[in-house]
Order: structure tokens, then C-alpha cells, then sequence
């Protein structure tokens, strides 16, 4: 007879899966390598990328940069939230411009926004105005789109709960659509800080300023190969910390869920 | 047994005047040769205290009705009268419980009761107190924290339907309430609803389908025909009150059953017909 699994093995054995596919990844690169079946000038040893981590950490000033960058995405992020749900809102409320918008906010999640950054640079110049308005815009999308339906997948039942009891279209907002579609707003808030995050970071590689990502851009100048791979892992973790942390959030602020 | 009427008479048993009034109310959807007539020329009138059944095959505007009634259709003909008031919005005297499921995910099971009395501006006390009332009404007391996400379908519907008393509505209108819910919850969530309206005295109208849910329910039973929907016929239900589930097992309860079975078999007939011919028209030609 089958025997229920256990705790451990349905929480654990993936996380030791998971990890044991990086090491092994990382492995077999590092044997590619010392076999010299991959070229040490483009790729450096993983071994030497670890051991990089901790040089990157204390030299590099790693703590500061990240507050920059955590400073820059947080800023773009609540912007998007600030713009992206009344827009949201709106396409919801009226159809005709959610007909003549919605395909066009689709195309701007689409576009390959970061490459328009000179023309940024020349209205808000090198600065983290450029990385932030730019990650504005880059986060807005998803954020706008999931708000939309959100509202719009509203079941009719509730709102004909709120029609019997009168309530006022104020009150309907506020106390049916909104918090009806806020398990979707939170999706957008998650996909939207994910590419405010991917964008700061980018934009500040691509501009050589402030956080991480001019890190990464001084690091591969100094042609520090290690020190640039440590970085972009650095980033990496960063990212894979934040997105979990968000999903943590969503789970905890909508318990009904 | 029992007292079977002809739609087109008038009832003039001595008895209070109706709370409310449905009088020659007609819907039709769309225009030319699409339109759809989903009432015609529906009259009956429930009376203070009396739980009511409207019964028919899907298809029949049974939830036309319902909406109308309820104040969610206006453009209609006729008139549906709420102790006096001809209905063209949702009247304050008639409380709805919708067929689908309709609690607040993001409320618990106190603030979902309490959420009427909170738009009217109750102090806090008090609404809460109210709606401990209701929940222990429904049978639902110990379950006030608890979200909608961790109960059962029947206990749900049972939130919206204390949900829907809390606001003391003269008149209670259910759509196929436990229309998504099993046969034993459903027969139990009956005897709860039948006691609540014994207790409470509370005029009910009953949308169905469900002809034991119908009988075992409802003091009479308004039978309504297939597309367009017309009365067929009004049934008084002589079974005796207080009642229980136990009645399904009578040889009355029986005889209702095959009574209006019988009126309803010929268009449910109609009805399945006409959905295998538009399903038919609809196939693409091999």
C-alpha cells in the first residue's frame, strides 16, 4: 500500500535537486575547463568565480551599491504601483479606451525599451532620474495589464450582490472590484518589480552608474573575469531573494488565498 | 390533495393582501428575428409569511424572473409590486441569495454577515452582534474567523443566505441556492432554511428546478412552461408544518412529486428538444 510522504521529502527533495543541478552545472563546467575543452579567456573557473564573491563583497563596496540599486527599485517599482493601478483602473471602467489602449500596453511590455535609453539620457541626463523613469516605464505593463483583469474577472455574481444591496458606485469600487482583483494587482506588483529590477539593473550597466550593475560594467572593463561573473551570480541571488520575498508577500497579505 | 389552480384564475381565497405582486410581467431579449422571449404574461402573488416556488425546465426564465424581481432587469412589461411600490431597482424590502456562489473570498465568515449593515452605517457593536445572530441562525456559530476559502460549498451558501437575513428583508428571494450543492446537503440545508422561515415568519420566493427541493419547501408552487416562459399552473402544497426533510419519505410528499412531474415532464421535453435541435443546427456538416 502507498505510504503518505513525508514533510521532508516533499519540501526537501526538491530544494536538494534543485541545488544539486547548479553544483553539478558548475561542476561540469569547471571539468570543461580544466580540460581546456572550453576557453579560460571568455569563461572563467567557477572555483575562481566563488572564490571572487567575497572580494567583490569587501572591496567593491557591494553593501552600498545594492542600497543604490534596492533605492532605484524601489522608487520605479512604487511609481508603477502609483501609475500603473489607476491606469489599470481606468481601461477597466471605460471599455472604448481599454479597446484603443489594451493592445498598445501589451506592445510596450514587448518592446525592447532599454534600448531607447540615449534619448532618456539626454532629457534626465546621467543620473538615477534616467534609470528610474526608465524602469517606470519598463514596469508599468504588467502592472497595468494585470490590474485590468483583475477588475475585469470580477465574478458578476458579487457585483450583483453589491446592486442588491444599493450600493453606491464608490462603494462598489472600493469595497467589491477592488479587493476582488487584487489577488491579480499583486501578480502585476510581482511581475512588474521583477522587470523594474531587471531594468535598473540593466540601465545602470548600460549608463555606468551607481548599483550593481555599473559594478558589473566596472568589473568587465578591469577585464576581472571572476570579479565580473561573481557580480552577475551576486545579482542573480539578489534577483532569485527578491522575486521569493515578493511571493512571500503576496501569500501573506492575502491569507484567503 | 391537492389544490391545483388554472393560471388564468384568480385566487380569491379570504387571505392578507399579497407583499408581493407579479402581474402580466413580459421580457424579451434582442430584437427581429433573434429576439427571445423569456417571460410572458407571468402572474402570481405571494403573501405575507408564504414560501413561494417558481418551478420550471432550464430555459423557461426562471433567472429572468429572478433578476427582474430582484430589481436587476428593469426594462421590462408589467409590474412586479414590493408591498406596493412597483420594483424598477433593487428594492430595499427584498433580500436576494444568488445561485452561484457569492461570499466576499476576501471577508470571513463575521465580516461577510456583517458586510450589509456596514454599508448602512451600523456601529460596529451592533452589526457584529446581529450578525452573530444570523450565523448561529444558519447553524454556522463557531465558524466567525474562518475565511469562505476553508468551508464547505453548503456552509458557504449558508453565509450568504445569513448574509441576506441580517438585513431583515420583508421578502427573502432565492435563485437555485443549492442548485451546486449535493443531494443530502441540499435535503439538510432545506430543513434549515424551512426552520429559519418558520421561525422568522419570513416571506420567501423560491427559484428552482429542483421538484423535491420544491415540494418539501413551499406552501405553493408556481409552474412555469418552457420557452417563453408562461404559468402553467399554481399547486398548493398541503403538507403539514412544521416540516422536516422527513417528508420526502411521505406517500403525499410522493404524490406531489408525480403530480407535477407530470406537467413539468412534457417541457422539460420541449426544452431538451429544442436544445438538440439547436445543437444539431449548429454541428458542422460531415
Amino acid at each position: 500500500m502507498a505510504r503518505a510522504a513525508s514533510p521532508l521529502m516533499t519540501r526537501g527533495l526538491p530544494i536538494a535537486v534543485g541545488a544539486a543541478s547548479v553544483i553539478g552545472v558548475f561542476g561540469l563546467l569547471e571539468a570543461l575547463l580544466r580540460l581546456g575543452v572550453v576557453n579560460r579567456y571568455i569563461v572563467p573557473l567557477p572555483s575562481d568565480v566563488l572564490l571572487s564573491l567575497e572580494r567583490i563583497i569587501v572591496e567593491e563596496n557591494v553593501l552600498a551599491r545594492m542600497r543604490e540599486t534596492a533605492y532605484e527599485v524601489v522608487m520605479s517599482g512604487l511609481f508603477t504601483i502609483l501609475v500603473g493601478v489607476p491606469i489599470g483602473a481606468a481601461l477597466y471602467r471605460w471599455r472604448p479606451l481599454r479597446r484603443a489602449l489594451e493592445d498598445w500596453v501589451a506592445a510596450l511590455a514587448a518592446a525592447p525599451l532599454v534600448l531607447a535609453f540615449p534619448l532618456f539620457l539626454v532629457m534626465f541626463g546621467r543620473s538615477s532620474t534616467t534609470v528610474i523613469v526608465m524602469s517606470v516605464i519598463t514596469g508599468l505593463a504588467p502592472m497595468i495589464l494585470k490590474t485590468t483583469e483583475g477588475f475585469v474577472a470580477t465574478r458578476p455574481v458579487l457585483i450583483n450582490v453589491g446592486k442588491s444591496l444599493k450600493m453606491t458606485d464608490s462603494q462598489m469600487f472600493w469595497k467589491i472590484l477592488f479587493p476582488s482583483a487584487l489577488p491579480l494587482i499583486f501578480t502585476g506588483i510581482r511581475l512588474s518589480w521583477t522587470f523594474v529590477l531587471i531594468s535598473v539593473v540593466g540601465i545602470e550597466f548600460l549608463i555606468n552608474l551607481g548599483g550593481l550593475g555599473q559594478l558589473i560594467n566596472d568589473l568587465a572593463e578591469r577585464y576581472d573575469l571572476p570579479g565580473t561573473y561573481a557580480a552577475i551570480c551576486f545579482v542573480i541571488l539578489v534577483s532569485v531573494v527578491f522575486f521569493v520575498a515578493l511571493e512571500r508577500l503576496e501569500t501573506w497579505l492575502q491569507p484567503s488565498r | 390533495m391537492s389544490n391545483v389552480a388554472n393560471a388564468s384564475t384568480v385566487t380569491t381565497v379570504a387571505a392578507p393582501k399579497p407583499q408581493l405582486v407579479i402581474d402580466k410581467v413580459f421580457k424579451r431579449f434582442g430584437d427581429g428575428p433573434g429576439a427571445v422571449v423569456a417571460v410572458d404574461q407571468v402572474s402570481f402573488d405571494v403573501r405575507p409569511g408564504e414560501f413561494v416556488a417558481v418551478i420550471g425546465p432550464s430555459g423557461c426564465g426562471k433567472s429572468t424572473l429572478f433578476n427582474i424581481i430582484g430589481g436587476l432587469l428593469d426594462d421590462y412589461s408589467g409590474d412586479v409590486l414590493c408591498e406596493g411600490d412597483r420594483v424598477a431597482g433593487p428594492h430595499p424590502a427584498i433580500g436576494m441569495v444568488f445561485q452561484e456562489e457569492s461570499t466576499f473570498p476576501w471577508r470571513n465568515v463575521l465580516d461577510n454577515v456583517a458586510f450589509p449593515l456596514e454599508l448602512r452605517g451600523v456601529g460596529k457593536a451592533e452589526r457584529l452582534e446581529r450578525a452573530h445572530h444570523f450565523i448561529d441562525l444558519v447553524g454556522l456559530g463557531g465558524f466567525e474567523k474562518r475565511m469562505p476559502s476553508e468551508l464547505s460549498g453548503g456552509m458557504r451558501q449558508r453565509v450568504s443566505i445569513a448574509r441576506t437575513l441580517v438585513s431583515q428583508p420583508h421578502i427573502l428571494l432565492m435563485d437555485e441556492p443549492f442548485a451546486a450543492l449535493d443531494e443530502q446537503t441540499r435535503l439538510l440545508l432545506g430543513d434549515k432554511i424551512t426552520q429559519i422561515q418558520q421561525d422568522l415568519k419570513q416571506t420567501t420566493l423560491l427559484i428552482t428546478h429542483n421538484l423535491t427541493e420544491a415540494v418539501q419547501l413551499s406552501d405553493r408552487i408556481v409552474v412555469m412552461t418552457y420557452r417563453p416562459g408562461r404559468v402553467k399552473r399554481t399547486v398548493s402544497i398541503d403538507l403539514p408544518r412544521p416540516r422536516t426533510s422527513d417528508v420526502v419519505s411521505s406517500a403525499a410528499f410522493g404524490k406531489y412529486v408525480a403530480e407535477i412531474w407530470a406537467d413539468l415532464r412534457e417541457e422539460a421535453s420541449r426544452g431538451m428538444a429544442d436544445a438538440e435541435g439547436r445543437t444539431r443546427g449548429a454541428a458542422p456538416r460531415g
